[in-house]
């Protein structure tokens, strides 16, 4: 190799022009650098993602030891107990518990998502449309999200109190807070209020990339607002809403601070896996609780994996396509481009 | 495709479109803030008004923050352990970050979609799974209550966000302005310090205020990792401002800490709100 006065590099899109050796230096060359500027974000992620899911795996196959061992020996700290963990927690006394759980976390990421990508889109379309408010509506729009979801719980608890505002407005008593079908409407509409906007912000994003021209020629061939919704805004949209739904199940599939702060803990009518995992390990039970995390890993893995090969999120992909699109779409994207490169 | 004459005349109706959509504009408005705007007005109210549900306190009470920063509760602690841990987690955030994100946005080299792929994949796992593992393995070391036990779970979810937002911004930076410099002499090295990074300063303070309010905001590591009163950040002391009063909630006082905690970074929001938005929808357009 040569010395350190680099020679002067061309930008990669230019690949094509540059000779294949010297092209090929070059990639080595950077992925030498690439390879030193990664290592610490991933010596970082392997020590605060890769460990611990390991660990969990190991953890949940084992299980705290008070028991007697075969000679009479009162046996101290872990055994290994193999898949009675997770057999303990599919058939065993808690059952109950745990597919109560799962089916509370289902419920809620179809319900929360369902409403949140209509509630989403429609105020995406009212941002796009408004000419006048527009920075109102956009900064309205990051309050709910700039909130703790702590504080948000809170809040919406005070709101749901038997001689709260939502029962003054309603007219009616409902005691939102207590076990039952209406704690988990409670904690629909809190999470619906929080994350709706964020839907919004992202799918809006998206409008904001369709050329102008495309709902124009649309409207000279004739179509309605609502074909043009439907055949063209919804469709060439769909990338972008896709990626914002597939963020917000994962982020809904293990959701903890709002039932917990919002109805309590250990409450049968919203309690969710992660809530389950959480008290296992505050009462100590590691094995248990590594188990039902385990579990709720494996859910979000399968569903991420589902619905990106299912409906084709495609998340990196978009990135790829955005880079070589770049510049069209840069012009595209002026709103934001402005506080981007100021 | 079928009623040709149906769009004409709702752009000639001018005023009932604009109608419409000042309402729309007053219903997305109305629907944020409500509920913002209640924590506000009942954290202003005298403790004893506490149920009125009149739209505005009378007479108007700063009872309730007087009681947030009682020194018994603890409070102002509690604020600044906040401020440690989602400082400290934004610093070290930003500063393994930006070098993964510029080797992401500007260099060529095979993996590089396994490595956003993994980048990405990372941040959907659940903080559960992370948690249980490592409380376990904290409270073996002893460093349950401490601040790294909070500091090191935090970055699990904020490292892959700030890497996602700044390798957006990165690429959006004029890389001719780069080679030029290399032309003129500079190594990689120095073209990143002298070129991209004053350029890349806006993108990286974005995903400082990002980065900081997702570290701010959290919850369930805190709560996990800690259990003595003095090193709660301020989001778990809120939750747990019930436990003097039993049953009774003390909602006026959690109202007004709700307030303190939060307004300061809806400020922070609204001022730098168009940032904030380009590096939100970064992940999702992107």
């Amino acid at each position: 190799m040569t010395t350190i006065t680099a020679a002067p590099e061309r930008p990669p899109s230019d690949g094509a022009a540059a000779k294949p050796a010297r092209r090929r230096g070059d990639v080595q060359r950077s992925g030498r650098l690439a390879a030193v500027l990664l290592s610490p974000t991933f010596l970082v992620l392997a020590l605060v993602v890769g460990y611990p899911i390991l660990a969990a795996l190991r953890e949940s196959l084992y299980r705290r030891g008070q028991g007697l061992d075969a000679d009479g020996f009162v046996v101290q700290g872990d055994q290994f107990v193999g898949l009675s963990n997770y057999l303990d927690i599919f058939t065993g006394q808690s059952a109950s518990v745990f597919w109560g759980a799962l089916w509370n976390t289902s419920f809620f990421t179809v319900t929360t998502v369902a409403i949140e990508t209509v509630l989403g889109m429609c105020m995406a379309l009212i941002m796009h449309w408004a000419f006048r408010g527009r920075a109102l509506v956009r900064a309205s729009v990051l309050v709910p999200w700039a909130i703790p979801t702590a504080v948000s719980a809170l809040l919406w608890r005070w709101v749901f109190q038997a001689d709260g505002v939502a029962n003054a407005i309603i007219g009616h008593e409902v005691l939102w807070t207590t076990e039952g079908v209406q704690a988990k409407f409670a904690v629909i509409i809190a999470d619906t209020w929080k994350t709706a906007p964020f839907v919004g912000l992202l799918v809006l994003a998206g409008l904001q990339m369709i050329p102008r021209d495309v709902h124009e020629a649309a409207r000279v061939d004739g179509a309605n607002a609502w074909h043009q919704f439907w055949r063209i805004t919804l469709p060439l949209v769909k990338p972008v809403l896709l990626v914002a739904v597939l963020f917000r199940l994962l982020d809904v599939l293990r959701m903890f601070d709002l039932p917990f702060v919002l109805i309590g803990a250990q409450k049968e009518s919203v309690q969710t896996l992660s809530m389950l995992a959480y008290d296992e390990a505050s009462n100590l039970r590691y094995g248990a609780a590594a188990a039902y995390s385990t579990i709720l890993f494996l859910y979000v893995a399968v569903v991420a994996y589902a619905f990106v090969k299912l409906l084709g999120a495609d998340v990196i992909g978009e990135m790829r396509q955005a880079r070589a699109a770049g510049d069209r779409r840069a012009r595209l994207r002026l709103p934001f481009r402005k506080g981007v490169s100021s | 495709m079928s009623a040709p004459s149906a769009a004409a005349p709702a752009r000639r109706r001018l005023p009932a479109a604009t109608v419409l959509r000042f309402a729309g504009v007053a219903a997305v408005v109305v629907y944020c803030l409500a509920p913002f705007y209640w924590m506000i007005v009942s954290a202003f109210r005298r403790p004893q008004d506490q149920f009125d549900n009149a739209p505005l306190p009378s007479p108007w009470s700063l009872e309730n923050f007087r009681a947030v920063f009682e020194p018994d509760v603890g409070f102002q602690r509690a604020l600044v352990n906040s401020l440690v841990v989602a400082g400290t987690t934004t610093l070290l955030t930003l500063l393994v970050g930006t070098f993964a994100s510029y080797a992401l946005a500007r260099l060529t080299f095979r993996g590089k979609n396994l490595v956003l792929g993994m980048v990405i994949t990372t941040s959907m796992f659940p903080g559960i799974s992370l948690i249980v593992p490592l409380l376990k393995l904290f409270t073996d070391i002893g460093w349950i209550n401490t601040y790294q036990a909070m500091v090191l779970p935090s970055l699990s979810f904020a490292l892959p966000l700030a890497v996602w937002n700044l390798t957006t911004f990165f690429r959006q930076l004029p890389f001719e302005l780069e080679q030029a410099a290399m032309v003129d002499g500079c190594t990689r090295g120095q073209a990143f310090r002298r070129i991209i990074v004053p350029l890349a300063a806006p993108g990286v303070f974005t995903t400082a205020i990002i980065t900081f309010i997702a570290a701010w905001n959290e919850f369930i590591i805190a709560l996990s990792m800690v259990n003595k009163k003095e090193m709660q950040t301020a989001t778990v002391a809120i939750s747990k401002f019930t436990g003097a009063y039993g049953f009774d909630q003390p909602f006026g006082t959690q109202m007004a800490a709700g307030v303190i905690v939060t307004v300061p970074l809806v400020i922070v929001v609204l001022i730098f709100q168009r940032r904030i938005i380009a590096g939100l929808t970064a992940g999702g357009v992107k």
